[in-house]
Parts: C-alpha cells; sequence; structure tokens
C-alpha cells in the first residue's frame, strides 16, 4: 500500500504561495506609498504604458488560468488527452504573453526609458520611482511565469505519460495553484500600472 | 480504509468564470475611460478584489477544499492587512 497525502501536498503549496502573496504584497505597499508621494508623476509616467498590450495580456492569462482548471476536470474524467491539449493551450498563451512583453519593454528600451538610461536621469523622482516599479513589478511577475511554465510543461509530459491519472494527480492540482498565483498577481498589477492614466 | 469523495468541477463552470472574468476586464478598463478622479482607483481595486476572490474560490478550488485552507487564507490576508494598516498610518499620520 502506498502511502501519500494529496491534502499535505496540497497544504504545502498554499504555504509556499502565501510567502508569494506577501513578497508581492510588499512591493504593492511600495507602490500605494509612492504612489500616494507623487500621485501626479505616476499619472504621466503611467502614460508611456501600453494599455492595450496589458489588456490583451490580461485576456490571454485569464484564459491561460481557465484552461489550466478544465485540464484537472479532464484528468478527473479520465481524458488525459483533452488535458494536454488544454495544458498546451495554457502554454500558448504564456508564449503569447512573453511575445506581448518582449515587444513592450523592448519599445520601453528602445526609446530609452529603462533604469539607469540617459533619459531616465532626466526624469522626476516621482516618474523614475514609476518605472522602477514597473520595470521591477512586471519583471518579477514575468520570471513567475516562465517558472510557472516550466512546471506545467513537466506536468503536460506527465499527464501525456499518463503518471498523472485520475487516480493521482495532486501534481497537476500543484502547477496548476501556481499559475493561478501568477494570474492573481497579475489581476491587481494591470489596473495599478497601466489603468492609472 | 476511507475514500473521499472527489469534487468535480464541471467544464461549464469554468467557461462562467472565465466570461465573468473577462467581463469584470472589461468593465475596469471602461471605466478609466470616464475620469472619477480619485473614485478610479477605487472602483478598480475592487474590480480587481472581486476577481481575484472568483480566482481563489473557483480557480482554486478554495470552495471545494476542506475549511482549513479558507482559514489560513484569510488569516494571510488579515496579516498583510494589518501591515498595510500599520505602515499607511505611520506615513499618513506622522
Amino acid at each position: 500500500m502506498e502511502h501519500r497525502d494529496d491534502i499535505g501536498a496540497k497544504l504545502g503549496m498554499w504555504v509556499f504561495i502565501f510567502t508569494e502573496i506577501l513578497l508581492f504584497g510588499g512591493l504593492f505597499l511600495v507602490y500605494a506609498i509612492m504612489r500616494s508621494s507623487y500621485s501626479v508623476e505616476f499619472h504621466q509616467a503611467a502614460h508611456h504604458l501600453n494599455a492595450f498590450i496589458g489588456s490583451i495580456n490580461t485576456v490571454v492569462l485569464l484564459l491561460s488560468s481557465a484552461t489550466v482548471a478544465m485540464s484537472i476536470t479532464a484528468v478527473q474524467k479520465g481524458n488525459n488527452k483533452l488535458a494536454v491539449i488544454l495544458l498546451f493551450i495554457t502554454l500558448l498563451c504564456a508564449a503569447v504573453f512573453m511575445v506581448n512583453k518582449y515587444f513592450e519593454w523592448g519599445h520601453k528600451i528602445h526609446i530609452g526609458l529603462y533604469p539607469g538610461s540617459d533619459l531616465m536621469l532626466t526624469l522626476s523622482h516621482g516618474q523614475v520611482m514609476f518605472f522602477s516599479l514597473y520595470y521591477f513589478m512586471t519583471g518579477l511577475h514575468m520570471f513567475h511565469l516562465v517558472v510557472g511554465g516550466i512546471i506545467l510543461t513537466i506536468v503536460m509530459v506527465k499527464v501525456h505519460r499518463g503518471t498523472i491519472n485520475p487516480g493521482r494527480y495532486v501534481l497537476l492540482e500543484n502547477g496548476g495553484l501556481y499559475w493561478h498565483l501568477v494570474d492573481l498577481i497579475w489581476i491587481f498589477l494591470f489596473p495599478l500600472l497601466y489603468l492609472i492614466t | 480504509m476511507h475514500t473521499e469523495t472527489v469534487h468535480i468541477t464541471p467544464y461549464r463552470t469554468h467557461a462562467w468564470v472565465l466570461i465573468t472574468l473577462l467581463a469584470l476586464t472589461f468593465v475596469t478598463i471602461t471605466v478609466t475611460w470616464i475620469d472619477l478622479s480619485a473614485l478610479t482607483v477605487a472602483i478598480a481595486l475592487l474590480i480587481a478584489s472581486v476577481k481575484a476572490y472568483i480566482v481563489l474560490t473557483y480557480f482554486m478550488h478554495l470552495k471545494f477544499e476542506s475549511s482549513l485552507f479558507r482559514v489560513f487564507v484569510i488569516m494571510v490576508l488579515a496579516i498583510y492587512v494589518l501591515v498595510i494598516l500599520f505602515t499607511l498610518s505611520d506615513y499618513l499620520f506622522r
């Protein structure tokens, strides 16, 4: 008889998610205080952000979260083939998100808006603060997206091989939880960074 | 040996959750076109919180886990709110 504890495994994943919430929570707190100190500068700086790309990425991430959630349903019903397709759609969404980010950051770096640039030195302290937070928070979020993508790739292979199956799928659930966390953070990042003009 | 009953969320539920989240995103974006000054941030944060609640409840399956999970999540959020309150009270009233 094999010993395992799925609830324990999920609880462990949640404890990790709590540390992530507090990590990003600290950054959101810095954002709140800087924004209250430099509200005018934050408004001006936010005009440089592309709300259209931000909106597209929000839709893409929400879709990717839904497909992960559906892949759990598929595995529970014994339909591993559909689960693999759904997870593949999720990874595709992650790729679209990254490509959008590449163009978004690329454009900003091209016009000289990046930490430590000559242009940045001419800006007011509040605007520099905004761009620093923008790069750090979206950058850290993107890092989580890449890690989540790697985890879900491993999960997808395991679903394909059948090591994740209707009798044992806690790894898929935990991978899904991580992916939803990435989504959760973006839900707050998007309005606070892109929609404050 | 006990067998646990597994809750299987139907595809349809996930689809409706997705539609709701997309609709709320649309509302957030359109609200910013109307200038409500200070209210805009409040509304944006309120909608984001509703979206986060939906993601936690359905996608992250908290609704169907043991109540221990919900208690933990509420405690962590309470700690975070306390940190915010203490920090802001320091900044705003010093």
